[in-house]
């Protein structure tokens, strides 16, 4: 059953990751990265990250993906963006097959390396909020202040990046 | 029960197909979009090491990617915003203002 499900979300975000990078059209590939982003969510609760399986759907799915298509709305990009020249065609081509070869490299330790034996059951609070939440607050406190002041920093920067300067806005 | 080395697998094949579309689109949002695939195949990679090796240290390492990835979201969307601005594209073959 576990095998069944596991294959099924599998060949899913294989298949929308692959729409992803082959279509033009940016909308398009936001939705596919979302139907990615929820088979992997669903791979999350079958290793029983329930916490991160949630966070996956809210944060990924949600919030930076609305971001993205806000984005491709205001910038209202035309059709044409996608239009390739013939010696890109060619530096893609080589690119996509030295990223193969990585992959096949990949593959092949993961094969040579053997691996850990099948794990057992979990615990009942493997995963949850309130092991990651006690983890988190306790063992790893400092890096979750920093990573909330990096998160103003991002919010500041963002502001500062994407605001019109007072002179070019035409109102003055 | 699925084996380690399956995850692992489809971690590589996700972080592969992230990478080739780095290379290959032309449209700066689609790359940002492939880059966060690429963040998401190492998740599933450190999630995946985290159940089979019984050690929760992987999901907070998890969560502080995901805030990384959503500052990252955020500066890199306002910067292509500017960017779209002032050249009037998001292709990134035509924005080579620091060619040599």
């Amino acid at each position: 059953m576990q095998l069944l499900i596991f294959n099924a979300f599998c060949v899913g975000a294989v298949v929308s990751a692959l729409l992803m990078v082959t279509t033009k059209r940016p909308v398009r590939a936001a939705m596919s990265l979302v139907a990615t982003m929820s088979f992997l969510a669903g791979l999350y609760v079958l290793l029983d990250a329930h916490l991160i399986a949630v966070l996956q759907l809210i944060v990924y799915a949600g919030a930076i993906m609305v971001l993205f298509l806000f984005v491709i709305m205001l910038l209202n990009v035309e059709e044409k963006e996608g239009k390739l020249a013939g010696k890109t065609m060619l530096l893609q081509a080589f690119a996509t097959v030295v990223v193969g070869l990585v992959m096949v490299t990949m593959v092949g330790l993961f094969k040579a390396n053997g691996s850990l034996g099948a794990a057992g059951d979990a615990s009942d609070a493997f995963g949850t909020t309130k092991a990651v939440g006690q983890m988190l607050f306790t063992e790893y406190l400092l890096p979750f202040e920093i990573a909330s002041l990096l998160l103003l920093a991002a919010i500041v920067g963002a502001v500062i990046l994407a605001k019109r300067r007072i002179d070019d806005s035409g109102t003055e | 029960m699925v084996s380690l080395n399956s995850y692992l697998m489809l971690g590589a094949v996700l972080f592969s197909i992230g990478a080739v579309g780095v290379f290959t689109q032309r449209n700066a949002l689609i790359i940002y979009m492939c880059i966060e695939l690429m963040l998401n195949a190492v998740n599933l990679t450190i999630i995946a090491f985290a159940r089979f090796l019984n050690s929760m240290d992987g999901h907070v390492f998890v969560f502080m990617i995901m805030t990384v990835a959503a500052a990252e979201a955020a500066v890199g969307l306002a910067i292509i915003i500017s960017l779209f601005r002032n050249k009037a594209t998001v292709n990134v073959d035509e924005i080579n203002l620091s060619k040599g």
